[in-house]
Order: C-alpha cells, then sequence, then structure tokens
C-alpha cells in the first residue's frame, strides 16, 4: 500500500465549491457554473495524475489510502474515514470526473435560460464529491456516507424542477426506492460488524472464510437489496423512468453514466463475499437476468425520448449485473460494461438533450422526425452511441456486451442456457428499440409543427457530444487490446487468478448469434418504423404493447401492494391513536374524576387551587416517608 | 462549591434579576434572559474543558446535607452522560430565547414572567441531570412540570389550558409510581447500610427479584410516560401542538430525555437484574414506539403534531439503545439524545416560523415555500434530512450505532427497527413535499423569509449537525467512559464478533 495526500481533494474540493454555491445564494449567479466547471475539471486532473502515478508503481503498491481521521470509535466498533484508491476505484473516479466535467461543460449551455443554473451546478458539484466518497471509502460505512449524499443529490436535481407537483413526486419516489436499498445496506454492515467485529473492506475480505455460510449469503442477498435500489434493478426499479423529470445533463451523469451503477460498483467490490457464496451469486444473476429484459421490454413502448433511454439503462445495468454475478470471470467484465456503457450512454442522453433543446423541450418522438438533417452532429454522435450499444463490431458496446453472452453461456448447464438465452434476447430487443428511438428521431419525415425550429446545439453542447462519442467508438477495442482492462482489475477483482470455465461455444459463434440477434431486431425495427409513423401513439395495439407502455404495471402493483394498504393503516392507526388509545387514557380520567364527586369542587380550573394541592400532596407524601422511617 | 452548583444557580439568580425589572420593559426581560444564557453557556463549556474523560467517575461532586433525618443531600456531580446532556441543555436555551424573540407577547402574562419561568427551567434541566441524590432527582422531576405547566397553559396557542392539564396529570400519575418505588428503596436501603438517597449507595444494595420488579417499574413507568414511550405517549402530540415553539423545544429536546437519561441512571444502575427480565417486553414497546410514531406522522396533517410523532419514533430508537446493554447502543443512545435535541430543535424552530408567518399550522396551508422564502425552506428541509438520518449528519451517527449496538444482541429487533428507515424518509419527504415543492399556495406569495436574528439562533443549529456528523469523536469520547461504566455496574459485556479469527 502506497499512501497519498491527494485523495482527499478530490471530495473536498467538489464539496466546498458546493457549500459556498449554496450559502452564497444569487450573490454567486454570475460565475457559480464557471467555479463549478473548474472543480470538476481540477478533479479530473487530480484524477489523472493519480492513475499516472498509480500506472508507475507496480503489485501491491499500486493502492494508495489516505487516513483522515477516526469517525467513530464506541467499544470494539471502530470507523476511520480513510480513503482508499486502488485499481477498481480510479476506473470510478476518471469515469465521474470524466463524464461529469463534460457534463458540467455541457450545462453551462444547456442550463443558461434557467434562473436557477448556479444552484443546479451546486447540486452537481455535490453530486460529483458524494460519488467520488462512494468509490474511494475504505469501509462500507463510508461508502454508506457516499451512498446517500448521491441520494440526496439525485433527489435534489430531479426535482430540480418542483413547482411541478410531478416532478416533485418523481424525486420522492426515487429517496424513498433508495431508502428500501439503504435498509439492504444498513443491515449487511450490521452482519458484517457482528461476524467480523470491523465494516472495512479489507477486515470483511480477511474474515470471510472464518465466517458461516449463511452470514455470507445474507451479507451477499442484502447488498443485492441496496444495490437494486440504486441501480434501479428488479423489483425496486420503477423509480428510474420517472426520475427523467430531473434536468436531461442530470440524467446524462447521474441516471445514466454514474450514480445507478454504484450498484455493480458494490457487488463487485464486494467480490470476497460473492466468491463464497454461490447463492448469493445465483440472487444476483436472477435479478440481472429479469431486469435486463424487463427494462428491454418497457424500452419497446415507450414514446417519451428519455423514458426510453431510462428504460434501455436499467437493462444495460441488468447486464452489468448478470455479469458481477458470474463470479471471478464476470465482475472486470461488469466494470467494462459499465464504462463503455457510461461513455455511450451519457452520449445518448446529452444527445437526447439537443434534440430537445432544438425543439422547445419536447420529448415525445412522434413529433419528432427527420431532425437528423436539421442537426447533423447531434446525428452523427447519437449514432455512433447507437452503433456502441447495439452492439456493432467494433465499436465499445460490441466488446463488452459480447463478453457478456459469452460468460453468460459458459456459467455451464441449464443456468449458462437460461442466462445466455436472456443476454441474446435482450441484445435483439436492445437493437430493436434503438432503433425504433433513432428512426423515429432523426429520420423519416417531420412531424413537429411549425412553431418549432430545430437548430443544432451551440460547441458548449456538442463538443461533450463529440467527446463521448470517440469514447462509444474507441473504448471497447482499448479495454480489450491485450485484455488490458480485465488485467489491470485482476489484483482487486479475482486475486485467487480464476480462470474461465469451459468454453460452451467458441467466442467466434457468441459473436456470430449476438449479431445475429441485432440484425433481427433491427430489421423489425425498420419494418415497422421506418415510415408513416403516427402522431398520436395508436390504441389497437397488443395487450404487450400497452403492458409495456404501463411499465409492465410496477407501479400499479406498487400502489396496490404497498402504497394504498400503507396508507390505510396511516390512517386506521390515526384513528386508533385518538379514539382508543387517548381514549382509554381519557376514559381512566374521568372514572377517576366520576367516582370522587365529593372532589368534583375542587376540579375548579384555578391554576392556583391545583398548585396548592400539588404542595399539600408533596406535604403529605414528605409526612409519609417521615412516618416510614419513625 | 462544585462548578455544577455555580451552573444551576447562574439562571436563577438571572430569574431573580428579571424580577425586579419593570413589568413593561419587555426589551429589558429579554435581553437579561439572553445575557444569561449565554453566560450559563460559557460556564457550561468552561466546565467541558475542565472534564477528564479518562476518569469514569462522577466529577465536580459535592454534597451538602439538606434533611439530615431522613438522609437526603444534595449531592451533584457529572459523568460523561450528564455533561453532555446539559450542555445540550444550556446551548437551546440562548437559541430559543432568541429564535423566539416575540414569542413571549401574546401570552396571559408578561414576558418577564415567560423569561422568569425559562431560567428557572433551566436551573431545574441543569440540576436533573447532575443530581446524584434519588431524592433531589425527584423533587427536580415533579417540579420541572411547574414551570412547563404554566408555559403551555399561559403562552401556548389553541387549547392551551387542556392541554397543559393532560401533560401535568399524566406526569403527576408517573412520578406517583416512582415515589412509590424511592419510598420503597428508601426502606431497603435502611435495613441494609442504612438510610440514604444516595444513588451509588443503593446500586450496591442486595434485593431480591420480586421487590426489584417492582421498584423497576415504579421507575420505569414514569420515564416511559416522560420519554414518552408507546402507549403513554398521547399527552407528547397535544402539548406539542399547543406549547409555543420554544416550550415545544425545551419539552422535547430537553425534558423528554429525563425519561431516557432516568433509564441508564436508575433503572438498570438500581435493578440490573429487573432490567435484564423486562428487556423483551422494553425492546417491543420500542420497537412499537419506532414504527407507531412514524406511521403516526405520516399521517398528521398538522405541522408539530407530526414532529411530536416523529419523536416518538426517535425516543422508540433511544430506548432500543439502552436496552440492548452493548457499548454502541448505550453510546448511541446517549449521542441520539443530544443529536435529536438538536435535530427537532431545529425542525420546531423552522416550523415555527412556518406557522407564525402563514397564522395556520395546517400543512396544506403551506406549498411552493422554495421559492418564497428560500432561506426558511433550507433550513427546513436541512432539519428533515436530520430527522431522518441522513449520513453526514449527526443523526445518523446514533441511530446508526443504535442499530449496530441492537443486532449484535438482538439481531430481530434490529431488523424491525431499521425498516423504520423507509418510513422516516416518507414522513419527512411528504411534509417536505407539501410545504416547499409545488406552486406557492394562496395567501403565501408574501411571506418573509428569515430576518438576520433568526438566522443567527439557527445558523449554531445547523452547523451542529452538520459538524458532529462528521467528528462526533469529542462527544462519544465523553461518552464511553460513562457507558462501560453503566456497563460493568450492570455485568455485561459487548458480544464477541461471531467469526473467530
Amino acid at each position: 500500500m502506497t499512501t497519498s495526500s491527494n485523495l482527499v481533494y478530490l471530495i473536498a474540493l467538489p464539496l466546498v465549491s458546493s457549500a459556498l454555491l449554496i450559502l452564497l445564494g444569487r450573490k454567486a449567479d454570475k460565475w457559480g457554473h464557471l467555479l463549478a466547471t473548474l472543480v470538476s475539471a481540477t478533479a479530473f486532473g487530480i484524477g489523472v495524475m493519480e492513475f499516472l502515478a498509480m500506472h508507475t508503481r507496480t503489485g501491491a503498491a499500486r493502492a494508495a489510502t489516505q487516513h483522515l481521521f477516526s469517525w467513530i470509535s464506541v467499544g470494539s466498533f471502530n470507523v476511520d474515514a480513510s480513503l482508499l484508491l486502488d485499481q477498481l476505484s480510479i476506473c470510478f473516479v476518471l469515469l465521474i470526473t470524466g463524464v461529469g466535467t463534460l457534463i458540467h461543460i455541457y450545462s453551462i449551455a444547456y442550463m443558461s435560460h434557467d434562473r436557477d443554473r448556479r444552484r443546479f451546478f451546486a447540486y452537481l458539484n455535490l453530486f460529483i464529491a458524494a460519488m467520488l466518497l462512494l468509490v474511494l471509502g475504505d469501509s462500507y460505512l463510508n461508502l454508506y456516507v457516499g451512498w446517500e449524499g448521491v441520494g440526496l443529490a439525485s433527489y435534489l436535481l430531479i426535482g430540480f424542477w418542483n413547482q411541478k407537483p410531478t416532478y416533485a413526486t418523481a424525486a420522492k419516489k426515487a429517496f424513498v426506492a433508495n431508502r428500501v436499498g439503504d435498509v439492504g445496506l444498513s443491515l449487511a454492515i450490521m452482519i458484517a460488524f457482528a461476524q467480523f467485529g470491523t465494516v472495512t473492506f479489507e477486515g470483511v475480505k480477511a474474515g470471510v472464510p472464518h465466517a458461516s455460510g449463511a452470514a455470507i449469503t445474507a451479507i451477499g442477498a442484502m447488498l443485492l437489496l441496496a444495490a437494486a435500489g440504486k441501480s434501479a434493478q428488479f423489483p425496486l426499479q420503477s423509480w428510474l423512468g420517472d426520475a427523467m423529470a430531473g434536468p436531461t445533463p442530470v440524467s446524462a451523469l447521474i441516471h445514466a453514466a454514474t450514480m445507478v451503477t454504484a450498484g455493480v460498483y458494490l457487488i463487485t467490490r464486494s467480490n470476497y463475499i460473492f466468491d463464497a457464496s454461490s447463492t448469493a451469486r445465483l440472487l444476483v444473476v436472477i435479478v440481472g437476468g429479469i431486469t435486463l429484459i424487463f427494462g428491454a421490454l418497457i424500452g419497446t413502448a415507450k414514446d417519451d425520448i428519455k423514458k426510453a433511454l431510462a428504460a434501455s439503462t436499467m437493462s444495460q445495468i441488468g447486464y452489468m449485473i448478470l455479469a458481477s454475478g458470474l463470479g471471478p470471470v464476470g465482475y472486470a467484465i461488469a466494470i467494462m460494461h459499465l464504462l463503455t456503457h457510461g461513455f455511450f450512454k451519457a452520449g445518448m442522453f446529452l444527445g437526447a438533450g439537443s434534440v430537445m433543446h432544438g425543439m422547445d423541450d419536447e420529448v415525445n418522438m412522434r413529433r419528432f422526425g427527420g431532425i437528423g438533417k436539421l442537426m447533423p452532429i447531434t446525428f452523427a454522435t447519437f449514432g455512433l452511441g447507437y452503433l456502441a450499444i447495439i452492439g456493432v463490431p467494433p465499436f465499445a458496446g460490441f466488446y463488452s456486451k459480447d463478453k457478456i453472452i459469452e460468460i453468460a453461456f459458459n456459467a455451464g448447464g441449464t443456468k449458462g442456457w437460461i442466462l445466455g438465452g436472456a443476454t441474446l434476447l435482450g441484445a435483439a430487443i436492445t437493437a430493436f428499440y434503438m432503433t425504433r428511438l433513432v428512426v423515429m428521431t432523426f429520420t423519416g419525415s417531420k412531424r413537429w409543427d411549425e412553431k418549432a425550429h430545430p437548430h443544432e446545439s451551440p460547441i458548449l453542447m456538442w463538443l461533450p457530444m463529440a467527446v463521448l462519442a470517440i469514447g462509444s467508438v474507441a473504448s471497447g477495442f482499448f479495454f480489450n487490446s491485450g485484455n488490458s482492462l480485465v488485467n489491470w482489475l485482476a489484483p482487486v477483482l479475482n486475486s485467487r487468478g480464476v480462470e474461465g470455465g469451459a468454453e460452451l461455444m467458441k467466442p467466434i459463434v457468441v459473436s456470430g448469434l449476438a449479431l445475429a440477434a441485432v440484425v433481427i431486431g433491427v430489421g423489425i425495427a425498420l419494418t415497422k418504423y421506418r415510415s408513416n409513423v403516427p402522431i398520436e401513439a395508436p390504441e389497437d395495439v397488443t395487450i404487450f404493447t400497452k403492458l409495456a407502455r404501463k411499465d409492465l404495471l410496477q407501479d400499479s402493483f406498487n400502489e396496490a401492494v404497498l402504497m394504498r394498504p400503507g396508507q390505510k393503516l396511516t390512517a386506521g392507526l390515526v384513528k386508533t391513536d385518538t379514539n382508543v388509545i387517548d381514549g382509554l387514557v381519557r376514559l381512566v380520567g374521568a372514572i377517576f374524576i366520576g367516582s370522587a364527586t365529593a372532589l368534583r369542587r375542587i376540579q375548579n380550573g384555578y391554576v392556583r387551587s391545583y398548585a396548592l394541592i400539588m404542595v399539600l400532596g408533596a406535604l403529605a407524601l414528605i409526612a409519609m416517608i417521615w412516618v416510614v422511617t419513625l | 462549591m462544585s462548578i455544577v452548583t455555580t451552573l444551576e444557580l447562574l439562571p436563577l439568580l438571572g430569574a431573580l434579576l428579571l424580577a425586579v425589572i419593570p413589568k413593561q420593559n419587555a426589551l429589558l426581560a429579554k435581553r437579561v434572559a439572553l445575557a444569561t444564557s449565554v453566560v450559563v453557556l460559557a460556564v457550561a463549556g468552561l466546565m467541558a474543558y475542565r472534564f477528564d474523560n479518562s476518569n469514569p467517575a462522577m466529577q465536580f461532586v459535592e454534597s451538602r446535607k439538606w434533611i439530615a433525618s431522613f438522609g437526603v443531600n444534595y449531592a451533584v456531580g457529572i459523568d460523561g452522560i450528564a455533561l453532555v446532556l446539559i450542555l445540550m441543555s444550556a446551548f437551546l436555551v440562548p437559541v430559543v430565547i432568541l429564535a423566539g424573540w416575540h414569542e413571549s407577547e401574546n401570552g396571559k402574562w408578561s414576558a418577564k414572567t415567560f423569561y422568569i419561568l425559562i431560567l428557572t427551567l433551566e436551573t431545574m434541566m441543569i440540576g436533573v441531570f447532575a443530581a446524584t441524590d434519588v431524592f433531589l432527582f425527584y423533587v427536580i422531576f415533579e417540579a420541572m412540570l411547574i414551570p412547563v405547566y404554566f408555559l403551555i397553559g399561559g403562552y401556548g396557542r389553541g387549547e392551551r389550558a387542556a392541554a397543559a392539564m393532560k401533560f401535568l396529570l399524566y406526569s403527576l400519575f408517573g412520578g406517583l409510581l416512582m415515589l412509590a418505588a424511592i419510598i420503597g428503596i428508601y426502606v431497603i436501603a435502611g435495613n441494609q447500610i442504612g438510610h440514604t438517597f444516595d444513588i451509588a449507595q443503593l446500586s450496591t444494595l442486595h434485593i431480591d427479584s420480586w421487590t426489584q420488579d417492582f421498584l423497576f417499574l415504579g421507575f420505569f413507568i414514569a420515564f416511559a410516560i416522560k420519554a414518552p414511550l408507546w402507549p403513554f405517549h398521547t399527552w407528547l402530540p397535544t402539548a406539542a401542538k399547543s406549547a409555543t415553539p420554544g416550550t415545544s423545544i425545551l419539552l422535547l429536546g430537553v425534558l423528554d430525555k429525563v425519561g431516557t437519561y432516568g433509564m441508564i441512571r436508575f433503572c438498570i444502575t438500581l435493578f440490573p437484574q429487573a432490567s435484564k427480565t423486562f428487556t423483551p417486553i422494553i425492546i417491543v414497546l420500542a420497537l412499537i414506539s419506532i414504527l407507531y410514531g412514524a406511521f403516526l406522522a405520516i399521517g398528521q396533517r398538522e405541522i408539530n403534531g407530526l414532529i411530536a410523532f416523529t419523536s416518538i419514533s426517535h425516543f422508540g430508537f433511544i430506548t432500543l439503545g439502552i436496552f440492548a446493554m452493548t457499548s454502541q447502543g448505550l453510546s448511541g443512545a446517549t449521542l441520539y439524545m443530544v443529536n435529536h435535541g438538536f435535530s427537532t430543535g431545529a425542525l420546531f424552530l423552522a416550523a415555527g416560523w412556518m406557522v407564525s408567518r402563514r397564522g395556520s399550522s395546517k400543512i396544506e396551508d403551506f406549498g411552493g415555500l422554495q421559492r418564497v422564502t428560500p432561506v426558511l425552506a433550507w433550513t427546513f428541509f436541512l432539519a428533515g434530512m436530520s430527522a431522518l438520518a441522513l449520513p453526514g449528519l449527526s443523526s445518523f451517527v446514533s441511530e446508526f450505532l443504535v442499530l449496530v449496538g441492537t443486532f449484535t444482541r438482538y439481531p430481530v429487533a434490529a431488523i424491525v427497527g431499521t425498516t423504520g428507515i423507509v418510513l422516516a424518509a416518507l414522513y419527512v419527504l411528504i411534509v417536505v413535499q407539501k410545504s416547499l415543492h409545488g406552486p406557492t399556495t394562496e395567501g403565501n406569495e408574501s411571506l418573509k423569509d428569515l430576518n438576520l436574528r433568526e438566522k443567527i439562533a439557527m445558523a449554531p443549529v445547523i452547523a451542529i449537525l452538520v459538524i458532529f456528523g462528521f467528528f462526533p469523536k469529542p462527544l462519544l469520547d465523553t461518552i464511553n467512559p460513562a457507558s462501560q461504566q453503566v456497563m460493568s455496574h450492570a455485568g455485561v459485556t459487548d458480544p464477541a464478533p461471531k467469526a473467530g479469527k
């Protein structure tokens, strides 16, 4: 281990900047966005320096730590505020600050007409600080602070325009769903402490071989619950679609590239837990598998461009979760897909923002059409992201998603066939809904009315899109060449050097199958949406389309099973409290008063007579003690 | 004279000074009261500075004969637990006075009387935590009811007289049970070691388990009403709805802590055996309080009632931590008492300002305040985040310590308690959405944001919530030796990690 003294600045700079922008209020309106962007860029600079420094070190010396102060110390519960920058966390640091800075730059233009732009940048900086703490904390409790910090930032940003009641509700929904996940994280930490007497990653890792299988599985299951909340995985997925209420740069940064992937970080970071419990791993792949299909299906029916992308995010994170449930061969692949997804999905969200910017904030794709000619840069960058996500070689998603499909098949036995089949099916549906999205938005005939004037966005907006497009093209090749990312991460994620199992199919066959799935998906979408898209969503659709439009009934289910019974319970308890519990108290009081009619004369409501009675009573009691002790 | 006694006398001195100034000069009364409370805070700070964290025994002890024939002494002294609670009380009084500068103006009596009551109450708040003689504790415990009764009944809102009476009768009932138990233990002491009310000596008595159970219940029920724990809680929402914000802060922030403090100082210390006997029942009551309080908070339509029910939920956490009887549980519960004082204090302050500006305490009458009064909205939001124990704020540290300390001994109870964090998110975010977000409700367009005085009163409270979220160590280092002392006296040790290395 190396010690570093720079890590704290990664967190402190954006945190201080955020506090400053909030405390100074309108005084900082003129330069707030510039400060926030500068701070984010500086954090990226520190990250790059740390990465270069780490690259020159070898072996165990690559990881760097910084001890800040003793945070909580009670009995044997000792938690230090300490940071850990290793091969895994540096990937996140670069992603968060890199994509984060691009999105800061983009937002300068995107939010230029908003009266609260300064506040927006304050929240963005708060998010950067919290997300960096999440990936830099060296213990589960430190991680928890960042974990809730990003939740707070997400809440504030989803509800950035909370004058609109539906947006305020969306923000609340996200926070509450995340809190359900937090119950999981809290309990995982408690079990870890009860088992190992420590909550640091290092300490828990060292203790795993000594703990019972049941305890390890319980920790794994609770971590998975936490991940499901944060990463919008089944059954806690329903908040992500509504989270699109936030300004689009937020959707790109928080609800696509970084925060929602924190669950993948949590599981891969806890690889030693999942390595030790096949049951926990099974739960992980089940959740990932369900969500990747679930999200993809919702994506096929959405007409709101942001909600379609959000469903896609849910599905893509499902891929990552599934990969991380496949054990040592999967963790690094999950991270690879996380990073490539960070580029292409953030890029596409910014593209969607660019389209909205030119279309008076219209999000309904049925009102788009033919925008590609008028917004060529947006179309080009979006197109590259599109090719990446559907997995066309040699774009980024091809490498990362193919790997996931491959290791899913290689999981072996029936499990392998089911998982492999699911990932393949997901690839086909992804190709379908993404093609639908691109065709409906950028090609075909225009379906917008005369008031809209689509135009290309300013350079501050298209430049970040262009940079992310480069990532969408090249990052997969870069990560994959010489297995560089897997090898880089191996000391953290695969310290025992586990090799992949027997290959079910040759990689080239898997790629062939995946490409066939993509071609089918693209083909169907093209035939269906290349021409005559109705401006109003048709009503005479199959039951499946209807269900997908309603998010596969996720909200109806939550309302029927949780919300309405909860409201009834609350109303019932309020009544019980007034009528039964307080009623009993009043009854007891009434009995005393009623039976002592002779004493009624002194219930005269005069404070002084009550006081007198109290004094008399006290005297009587003192007299009683005196008698007792005679 | 011990510095503790000095600290007790100072507010009383201020009250005497107030008594001689003319009734008409309200401003002078306010200034004298504020100045007195600031001096008290400074002396309390000095006391904390001189306090030795490495010494687990009572410090700054002083004992004088009071009623010699009964063995009653004026005996005071503080350990870490008492110290942090006294500091919290001394901090809240000037905040309350400054924040509620006009609270005394709509009362039955003069402003002067209001501040005499507040300062008298402060003397008692310090005394009740510092008393090491059971009889002295009891006298203050009961006497505290008087100023609070007049503060609610004389300066409150709505049905203040009825609320004050309900509060008084509930408390007197609990007090009587405790008095019976005190007489009982006094008689037993007489037979074994001679007549005394000294807590340390009483804790050495050998009491058969049958008697211990009864005596324990006498104390516990009194404290469970004070704290309050479900099902003894119905007086609290009534009182909180009628009291002024300042009185509510002192009532929920400080006086209710006497209940949970008493559970540590008396129930566990004097009756360790009975404490263990009743632990299962108490843990169930604590869990019911956590969930019940949260559900009721969600269902409230009145903002002060909501805060009162969140407190019932929080007192459930505190009681859970105490009776988990682990280092983390006990220290966490004590820290929780301190944090809750500030956290609920901030909530009542912000809510109080909202109510006084709008002239209504119904949640539905607010809405869109974030646009109209951004600073007030921010303070209410931050106070709410503290109430839901957001990591990074001080209340998270204490809530997590309570839960982790409970988990090591009673995992199921901890799991049930942890679900409370979801309900906490709901009760905070619902009221935040209804009052701060959305379009501005009609009639709120011209509400004024916080003025300088209000900002000065609120700033230190917010600062404390944040600072102790990251640096709780000074408080924990003070509390830890005292909670170790309680545990070793009760003969319990922390469960060892299950996976031995």
